[in-house]
């Protein structure tokens, strides 16, 4: 198939590609971009570990054609941290073992930022049913409760002091 | 001493940032340049001679450098001696559909592709066998030459006087449990890279480097090695971040050869990534099991004898078979004290993929018809069944009738903690309709005695090495794979050397830089390469502690180590503090590392002193000594590698952990539906060295038995497998997944590392049974064939109450295809897999309508 040259806003920053149509975004962002971050669990959206932020709303980059994303903010997991350090989501996965083998972990932290941006103070119930699109096959995802609350709390906490 | 200052404290991986970030990099996200592509022909048929392949049509296709097929590498191999006969690609026979034919390496994954579908293979299909026990009958076309009734092996252990016990005893329950296979399913699909480069001396490809998600890169190094037919030396294998094993990266899988005989065929570098359906082509896990048993037990709750035969359909190939069935028949004992056992274990080829090791390889299937019997045995004498569980406790330190050593047992306190946190004495039997608790325990080893290669290699060797710097820098060949590897490691060596955990660095799994260890496998790490790391730290702080003595006018016994100090011992923990506070250690950097003349004639000026900062204490060290390096290793001892029966090998361990559940859980009587609400899970794992990990392998392990007890099942069509998917395959998500409370009993075993154990794979031979044992709690129905889906709880609960049973996939046929696509099971999508199923019938149209497209 012939290359056409695509424009995309990843993390911030604007790049020019030539790709062939069908190609999907998963595969722009881990061959084209060297972003591999973005992790493909299974071939047919059942995992989430591709999960990326369109325009704020966390979708699967594996079934999504790159061409179909011109014009609009992408971001991976690559764009999470913080100038440079971690955010309070990522510190508190690492702290209270939401991640193991790490595969599926950007998914997650895609799919929690997600959720977080539109529903800041989650219940459990909601945080269960918002990470159920997302497998993780080491965690059983209790832990990763804990490590959402403690996210949760650390980012309030910091609210708190800058505005103080 | 119980003090420590870095061991048992709950730390975060030293990966974790690169797993959080996306930083980190997994074999799937590197390449190098030149990379090829490679793509794998699978076989559509069961069990097939290949006739003739003709590669010339692929060939010729622009974009496609190298096709391998069976006669690029005719060698056999299998992880076991005794069990080679794989060979990466088939040279003459097919034996489950999805075998490896050919592989295509090219440019890109489009052009591969199209290639796999240019190859032309005759195939002189075989009669094939699915089921062990009609395999186990087979006279002709069998699946391996040299393997009668497709039995792979079988063993026959009388421990005791089993029969005369069972005639013994007052009560005695049998029956026959069926687990369905399940798999690993982790998250990380097989990638491997191989790479040649060209030897400077002859011009021609030398040494190969070889980058795989593997938990045993050593062992890979040597298939290779036997494969290539190239010295070992010249093959250097890195492990980079592995996303989950659980067993199935626990040996070579056919990828990791067929990339390097495809790089070596195409003279460039080669990656090939299974897609997830080849995941499960690729499977290794756990098989599909039928335990036919008999326990007895006196009126007083004794067990008297156990009586186990177990028939395990393996697939196609040997994997771990033989080790998979000698455990199952060893871990009968070691639990409880049981005085006579007897064990017969077959396993048998079929026509389907090979099965290997899973997480609490060869136990958890045998446990869940043991746990699930005792619970019987319990309902029986009217006994509670925590109180039976208490009553055959073992008295170590002690040898089981099997010949299993077993000296720190932490069993009890297990019970007693779940039944407590549970509020098991209150509420067992009084939550209402449809609402149980069930209790089991399990065990696991922490490592096998006996390494599968029978040598007298230490199985674990750590390096330190230590600069002016003052940075610690450890090389071990133990394999990340998620469970903590490097981190415990990290801590070890701080622990012992008294630094900081910022200071380790870990140079983990890479055959050229690290020293030998024999893989991440039968829970062996922690205990194995931990006491290896322990070794080398004491080495290495010894030589420190020579050299700092001399500085400080005292004996080197005298000496601490401790938050990155070096002090007398009656100075105490003041100083340890004061050192923070001068700001000059903790800091890492110390005036005169590099102008050590300097710092030494400040030293001569000062005279002796009571305390050195980490740095002072290395400098002064590699001063004295020329370099600060120093080694580990660790080998089993000899008293805990068992009896000396045929396959008396297997199942020995220098210490088990030790686990006890209970389960909470709702059973719908309407639908069949179970709810697991709660799980506790206590677990004896020695010494928790990193608390919070250790609570993350038992969560993980729960929950992974929860998914083997009510959904995860593999489920075969004339050996095809029809949910190939991880939606199909149905692992549980967030909404399905219960609360764990996971309750760390620590029983400080006499030789693991600061007494550390087991702690990734104990727990989940328990959940399972635990979950059956609430079923019958909540209404009084005992399952015997896993998983406890919908269908099979509904069955029971009408053949309780003597109710006609509903088939309910009556009528749904697989191979009628328009049924079968609403529910999934990708292959029979067109397009789909590499060839349609010979048993699809819509298979025929498309031979007529010339392209086929929907």
């Amino acid at each position: 198939m012939k290359k056409e040259l695509i424009e995309l806003k990843v993390n911030g920053r604007r790049q020019e590609l030539a790709i062939e149509p069908s190609k999907l975004l998963l595969d722009v962002l881990r061959e084209d971009l060297e972003l591999t971050g973005s992790k493909r669990g299974c071939d047919d959206s059942s995992c989430g570990a591709c999960t990326v932020l369109v325009d704020g709303v966390s979708m699967l980059s594996c079934t999504l054609l790159a061409a179909s994303c011109e014009e609009q903010e992408i971001t991976t997991v690559e764009g999470v941290s913080e100038h440079g350090s971690l955010a309070a989501i990522q510190k508190a996965y690492g702290d209270w073992g939401g991640a193991q083998c790490g595969y599926c972990t950007p998914g997650f932290i895609m799919t929690v930022k997600s959720l977080l941006s539109s529903n800041p103070n989650p219940t459990e119930g909601e945080v269960r049913h918002a990470l159920s699109g997302n497998l993780c096959r080491c965690t059983g995802y209790n832990q990763m409760y804990e490590a959402i609350k403690a996210a949760i709390e650390a980012e309030q906490k910091g609210m708190a002091t800058a505005k103080s | 001493m119980t003090d420590f200052s870095i061991i048992g404290k709950p730390v975060a991986m030293v990966d974790a940032a690169g797993k959080t970030t996306g930083a980190g990099k997994y074999t799937d996200d590197l390449s190098v340049p030149g990379m090829l592509v490679g793509k794998i022909l699978h076989s559509p048929y069961p069990h097939a001679r290949i006739t003739r392949i003709d590669i010339s049509r692929a060939e010729a296709l622009e974009g496609v450098i190298a096709i391998a097929t069976g006669k690029d590498a005719p060698k056999t191999y299998g992880i076991l001696p005794v069990g080679h006969d794989e060979t990466a690609l088939a040279v003459d026979k097919v034996r489950y559909i999805g075998d490896n034919v050919a592989c295509v390496a090219a440019v890109d994954e489009a052009t591969a592709d199209r290639a796999l579908r240019l190859i032309a293979v005759e195939y002189e299909v075989l009669p094939a066998y699915f089921d062990p026990e009609e395999s186990m009958k087979a006279e002709t076309y069998l699946i391996h030459d040299g393997k009668p009734h497709n039995l792979e092996k079988d063993y026959h252990h009388v421990f005791g006087e089993p029969e005369k016990a069972l005639a013994e005893a007052d009560y005695v329950a049998e029956g026959r449990f069926i687990a369905n296979e399940v798999t690993h399913a982790a998250m990380e699909p097989h990638s491997t890279l191989a790479s040649f480069e060209i030897d400077p001396h002859t011009g021609k490809p030398g040494r190969l480097t070889v980058w795989s998600s593997t938990q045993v890169p050593y062992y890979l190094q040597h298939k290779l090695s036997l494969v290539l037919d190239m010295p070992m030396s010249q093959i250097r294998v890195i492990k980079p971040l592995v996303g989950g094993g659980f067993g199935g990266k626990s040996e070579v899988i056919p990828l990791e050869i067929i990339a390097a005989v495809t790089a070596r065929k195409a003279k460039a570098p080669v990656k090939i990534t299974y897609t997830r359906e080849e995941v499960f082509w690729a499977h290794r896990g756990r098989p599909r099991t039928l335990i036919d048993m008999k326990t007895g037990v006196m009126k007083d709750g004794r067990i008297t004898a156990v009586k186990a035969r177990v028939v395990q359909d393996g697939g196609a190939y040997c994997s771990y078979g033989v080790v998979t069935i000698l455990y199952s028949g060893a871990l009968l004992g070691a639990l409880y004290d049981i005085p006579n056992i007897q064990y017969d274990g077959y396993r048998v080829l079929t026509n389907k993929p090979a099965c290997g090791a899973m997480r609490g390889h060869g136990t958890v299937n045998v446990r869940f018809a043991f746990e699930s019997q005792l619970d019987e045995l319990s309902a029986k004498l009217g006994m509670d069944p925590a109180e039976i569980r208490r009553r055959n406790l073992l008295k170590p330190p002690c040898i089981t009738i099997n010949g299993l050593r077993v000296q720190s047992y932490g069993l009890p306190e297990c019970i007693d903690q779940v039944v407590k946190r549970s509020g098991w004495d209150e509420r067992k039997g009084k939550l209402g309709r449809g609402k149980g608790l069930g209790i089991a325990c399990s065990h696991y080893v922490s490592g096998a005695a006996n390494s599968i290669i029978r040598s007298d290699m230490p199985h674990s060797t750590v390096n330190i090495k230590i600069d002016r710097d003052g940075g610690v820098v450890v090389y071990t060949g133990a394999s990340e794979i998620g469970q903590g590897s490097d981190t415990m490691t990290a801590q070890i060596a701080a622990e012992v050397l008294g630094c900081s955990l910022g200071r380790v660095r870990v140079i983990a799994a890479d055959t050229d830089l690290t020293p030998i260890d024999i893989g991440s496998y039968s829970s062996r790490v922690t205990f194995m390469a931990g006491n290896a790391t322990l070794r080398a730290a004491e080495e290495v702080r010894k030589q420190i502690a020579l050299a700092a003595a001399r500085k400080m006018n005292c004996a080197p016994e005298d000496l601490v180590f401790r938050e990155d100090a070096v002090y007398k011992k009656e100075h105490g923990a003041e100083v340890a503090h004061s050192t923070k506070d001068s700001g000059a250690s903790v800091s890492g950097r110390v005036e005169g590392q590099i102008l050590r003349g300097s710092l030494q004639q400040k030293r001569k000026e000062e005279g002796p002193k009571d305390w050195m900062t980490f740095e002072e204490a290395v400098v002064a060290a590699i001063d004295f000594h020329g370099a600060l390096t120093g080694t580990g290793s660790y080998a089993p001892p000899a008293e805990a590698r068992g009896g000396k029966h045929k396959g008396g090998g297997v199942g020995p361990s220098p210490a088990y952990s030790y686990s006890a559940q209970v389960a909470e859980v709702t059973v719908d009587e309407d639908t069949g539906e179970v709810t697991v609400h709660k799980v506790w899970a206590a677990h004896d794992c020695g010494r928790a060295l990193n608390p919070v990990s250790v609570e993350g392998q038992i969560i993980g392990s729960v929950w992974m038995g929860l998914g083997q007890a009510l959904q995860e099942e593999m489920i075969w069509k004339d050996g095809l497998l029809m949910n190939p998917g991880l939606l199909e395959y149905r692992s549980p998500s967030a909404v399905e997944s219960p609360d764990v409370e996971p309750v760390i009993v620590e029983s400080v075993d006499p030789e693991g590392p600061f007494g550390a154990k087991e702690c990734s794979e104990g727990s989940l031979a328990a959940t399972i049974p635990a979950i059956s044992n609430a079923i019958y709690d909540a209404v009084s129905i005992r399952l015997h064939e896993s998983p406890f889906t919908p269908e099979r709880v509904l069955a029971a609960l009408r053949a309780k109450r003597n109710a006609k049973a509903i088939n309910m996939t009556e009528g749904v046929d697989p191979t009628a295809p328009t049924r079968f696509r609403e529910h999934g099971g990708s292959l029979w999508f067109r397009g789909k897999g590499p060839e349609r199923h010979p048993l699809d019938p819509s298979r025929r149209e498309v031979v007529t309508e010339s392209g086929g497209d929907d």
